[in-house]
């Protein structure tokens, strides 16, 4: 059960390591957030911990948003998600969460976010299918080939394969390091790479089931 | 705080201040820290600038020099950590960015012309 916060990416770059290395990272703007109300067993048949994030103007919500909002006494908040912390009294309703609170560097983390949008796919991209030869008299470049028989089944079975829309959707990257985290700044640098476009919403929640010294 | 703020923030926080000017064509001595171990010494790599990039902390330049007859080039980061120092030995006379023409010569026709001092 991981302790999490809501942010945004920002860019990729580089920094370097102590002995030179060059590590990629990417720079995430983590918080501050909200934590809008707890959820609790016994009233809403689970335990969770109901974070917002990144304050708007009051035109930027509409009707039920803004009263749910002002019903728990909190900020106008654009994003609203909810994580299963540990503790979660160590989240009371109304206070702030920082990054520096919840992670530190060399925190393992997953990251979820909505990946970039590769509209229509063929089945080379979508699902890294070998397609045919460029050349040689070849007329098979980059057709999925079959899809099934004649006789039996005689109809394709769902599921199967094909080209169609990539991306824009949720996915979640596990096991990434925090590279550093940027205190006052509210914004840490992650290794590697994580889904979505710059400014897309990411949810960051550390993890705690595999410890540390497992890796090592 | 602004997005391109912090990516400012990040990036410049690896600048290194008080770089020597240089540019293609000129000599430099290049200190590299290395780390055998526990012990970490200075090496120096003397040759010609064939090449500098640009882009923040990703900028790099390529070092040039005959060694034992053979050629070896070597790209540094300009803002690692590892260079502990870069000095100008020689201001060389070129007329282009790039000297990958170099490593086609050899010998005498190798060589850079020295910008002339004043």
């Amino acid at each position: 059960m991981p302790d999490g916060i809501l942010g945004r990416k920002i860019g990729t770059t580089q920094v370097f390591r102590e002995d030179g290395v060059q590590i990629p990272v990417t720079v995430v703007e983590a918080g501050p957030c909200v934590v809008i109300r707890q959820k609790t067993k016994g009233k809403d048949g689970y335990a969770a911990v109901q974070l917002g994030y990144a304050e708007v103007k009051k035109k930027c919500l509409n009707q039920p948003q803004r009263s749910y909002l002002e019903k728990h006494k909190a900020p106008y908040l654009k994003h609203i998600r909810e994580i299963t912390p540990d503790s979660p009294d160590k989240y009371e309703a109304g206070k702030q969460v920082v990054v520096e609170d919840i992670l530190n560097a060399g925190d393992l983390i997953s990251v979820t976010g909505i990946s970039k949008g590769k509209g229509f796919a063929g089945v080379m991209k979508r699902w890294n299918f070998k397609g045919g030869p460029a050349t040689h008299g070849s007329m098979f470049h980059r057709s999925p080939g079959a899809i099934g028989q004649a006789a039996y089944p005689s109809r394709v079975f769902k599921g199967m394969k094909m080209g169609g829309r990539m991306g824009g959707k949720q996915v979640t990257v596990r096991n990434l390091e925090v590279a550093e985290v940027l205190k006052g700044k509210h914004a840490i640098l992650i290794k590697g790479a994580v889904p979505g476009s710059k400014g897309g919403l990411l949810l960051i929640k550390r993890i705690t089931s595999r410890q540390k010294q497992d890796e090592c | 705080m602004n997005i391109m703020n912090i990516m400012k923030f990040v990036e410049d926080k690896q600048l290194k201040e008080g770089l020597p000017q240089f540019r293609s064509g000129d000599t430099v001595k290049v200190h590299v820290k290395i780390t055998e171990g526990e012990k970490t010494r200075i090496q120096v790599f003397e040759g010609a600038v064939i090449r500098k990039t640009k882009g923040q902390n990703r900028a790099s330049f390529t070092v040039r020099k005959i060694s034992h007859g053979v050629g070896v080039e070597r790209i540094f980061p300009l803002h690692s950590p590892i260079i502990d120092k870069i000095e100008v030995i020689r201001k060389g006379k070129v007329r282009r960015a790039r000297l990958y023409y170099l490593r086609k010569k050899r010998g005498k026709a190798a060589r850079i012309k020295e910008l002339g001092r004043r």
